[in-house]
């Protein structure tokens, strides 16, 4: 096109001059495609995270089994982060997740050894009992028009509570309930909540001298630990719902605003009432899966990983003010803790260090998302 | 369908909220292709009105008839199932979510089947930029967010939506009052679109300037009454405006300024 203007050289400056201008709108288009995505935040900072300990710390941590130990911790708090990041978008927090852990352990355990319940209905009943004080949590928010920060808090002292009292009314007197483990038995549905998965697949690897392998054939890292496949699963899910359904456009705009949400037809209220009762029965997964990994519950579980879970959404890029955010994200916040938690301990850093970086990382993640949302929304 | 028959009719409407009296007998009528100007100042009850018409509120008494026929509305709903779509002068957009999650949001089209199921965006897509085409809105993207358009833009956008999802009469809350020049003539110019279409529009306003513009008949409120109703050709604009205004006191202040008010 440059080249068919140019022998007319009396025309041709205007045209290039108007070329040039497209080129720079098309520019900018093209880096606001990218800043337009919410994760990007948490993807840059997952890799300056990867870059940081791969130049400071011990060769081991990113072997295979370095790697499962930075994503264990990372899954038990990325399933909480990525419904809170959920809830967050839809407008409103939950700061009770890290108690909901602690109570819906308390009663899991309760059910599993003192009612004797089959593992499957005591984790059915569970999940139940969650998303009812989920959705007692949300109707309160909804009809009292009360923040949810406030609400929430109330039930973070509530539950963190009643876990306590409960656990040595349970055990009588004892903060801590043993032998779930053994109430649960084995089976299949014990595999799905324990344990390791797709262990044929490291067998055949080692096998083939594809991973390391101890000297009698067994594999040293023996599979993926099965809360890193739901960790996995529920973002792969939540990101699907926010990105292509119905559900997921409803909770945009509940965030966003939602009173023309309402004016639009979306049943708002029934929106966020879903999202607390999703964010307290992903509190119960959590529980059940910690729980029977360590055949025992406690009062202190689940203690300030509301906070934690809340740090990876924003850190994910979610804001504050809800009506914007991803799942994904939320995945790579969760990622970044783990990282960071694990990997002092690879390095020669005091690991207490860790809760500096935290702070450091969410003041970084909240001006950033603040610069992104000014540019996306056109703010002036 | 006769074309004789309003498209929405009220009688006598009254408005009731405890003790205090909102609207105490308004009538009105809106036809196919016309352009109903509601003028009124602050306090006149056009906000009940408005509400009364697009089913958040319930008359306490008097006649609403759709087409004729005799309707009671329970929620904003059952209005939009009758074909009256309502553009709130604020509250229609999400600044935050592209021009494509607005232009759906709460219709979303879906295709596939249960757990699967899934809003077909790329329907939407190719909708929402055919529909900002026909209006006049370069739309480069239907992902950018709706906070990149410009107050005209997004009013423009709403009406769209509106018209799209198969409005028969479209109320429009002040689309005009927050606006400059600019934006204020494109929007007057795509009320104008929606009128040929045969649609009809309450559009409600206190700038009589705009009202003129592209008003048929002007109907007054003032103090949750009816003051009249005027075709175009019978009244002046500054009639229009002392009407509004309930009369002297503007002219005196009018007089006082030079004529500006």
């Amino acid at each position: 096109m440059v080249n068919t203007t140019q022998p007319t050289a009396d025309l041709s400056p205007p045209p290039t001059v108007k070329q040039i201008q497209d080129e720079r709108l098309r520019d900018v288009s093209l880096v606001t495609k990218i800043m337009r995505r919410p994760e990007l935040g948490a993807l840059a900072g997952l890799i300056l995270v990867a870059i940081f300990f791969v130049s400071t710390a011990d060769a081991s941590m990113f072997t295979l089994a370095g790697i499962m130990n930075i994503l264990s911790p990372a899954a038990q708090l990325g399933i909480l982060a990525i419904a809170a990041a959920l809830l967050m978008i839809g407008g409103e927090f939950d700061l009770s997740i890290g108690s909901m852990v602690a109570f819906t352990g308390l009663i899991f355990g309760a059910f599993l050894t003192l009612n004797s319940w089959p593992l499957l209905l005591a984790i059915a009943a569970t999940f139940v009992v969650a998303a009812l004080l989920g959705g007692l949590n949300g109707q309160i928010v909804i009809r009292s028009r009360l923040p949810s920060f406030i609400v929430t808090l109330a039930f973070l002292f509530i539950l963190r509570g009643l876990s306590l009292v409960g656990l040595k009314w349970a055990t009588g007197g004892s903060t801590q309930m043993r032998g779930i483990g053994d109430q649960a038995g084995e089976g299949i549905i014990r595999e799905l909540f324990s344990g390791v998965a797709f262990e044929g697949v490291f067998a055949w690897l080692a096998a083939n001298d594809l991973i390391g392998k101890f000297p009698n054939g067994t594999p040293t890292v023996t599979g993926v630990p099965v809360s890193i496949v739901w960790f996995v699963g529920f973002a792969l899910l939540a990101t699907w719902v926010l990105l292509r359904t119905r559900a997921g456009n409803w909770i945009f705009a509940a965030g966003g605003d939602p009173n023309a949400a309402r004016n639009s037809g979306v049943p708002v209220d029934r929106v966020k009432t879903a999202l607390f009762m999703l964010t307290a029965v992903a509190a119960a997964l959590v529980a059940v899966l910690t729980v029977l990994d360590a055949g025992s519950t406690d009062a202190r579980r689940g203690f300030q990983k509301e906070f934690e879970a809340i740090i990876a959404a924003v850190i994910g890029g979610c804001l504050l003010t809800g009506g914007y955010g991803s799942a994904i994200g939320a995945f790579f916040g969760a990622i970044i803790f783990g990282m960071v938690s694990i990997g002092l301990t690879y390095t020669r850093f005091d690991s207490d260090w860790f809760q500096v970086f935290l702070g450091a990382m969410l003041l970084l993640a909240v001006l950033f998302n603040n610069f992104i949302r000014r540019k996306v929304t056109g703010e002036r | 369908m006769d074309s004789q028959v309003p498209l929405i009719e009220i009688r006598n409407l009254v408005k009731h909220f405890g003790s205090v009296i909102a609207l105490s007998g308004v009538s009105l009528s809106v036809h196919r292709g016309e352009v109903m100007c509601l003028l009124g100042d602050n306090g006149a009850g056009k906000s009940t009105l408005i509400k009364t018409l697009a089913g958040v509120h319930r008359p306490t008494s008097g006649d609403f008839l759709v087409e004729g026929k005799p309707v009671s509305f329970a929620s904003p709903r059952d209005a939009l199932d009758a074909g009256i779509a309502t553009v709130y002068q604020d509250l229609a957009m999400i600044p935050l979510m592209s021009v494509t999650r607005n232009f759906f949001m709460g219709r979303e089209p879906v295709k596939g089947v249960w757990p699967f199921r899934r809003v077909d965006f790329d329907h939407c897509d190719e909708v929402t930029r055919e529909e900002m085409h026909r209006i006049g809105i370069d739309v480069r993207d239907p992902h950018q967010a709706v906070g990149t358009l410009s107050g005209g833009e997004r009013q423009c956008v709403a009406i769209a939506r509106a018209v799209y999802f198969g409005a028969k009469v479209l109320i429009l809350d002040e689309p005009t009052s927050a606006l400059g020049v600019a934006q204020t003539s494109m929007v007057l110019k795509y009320i104008h679109q929606v009128r040929q279409k045969g649609l009809g529009v309450i559009f409600i306003t206190h700038n009589v300037r705009h009202a003129y513009a592209v008003g048929d008949r002007f109907t007054v409120l003032n103090r949750g009454k009816t003051l009249g109703t005027y075709e175009k050709s019978g009244i002046q604009i500054d009639e229009l405006q002392n009407l509004m205004a309930g009369g002297k006191e503007l002219q005196a202040v009018s007089a006082e300024l030079g004529g500006m008010v």
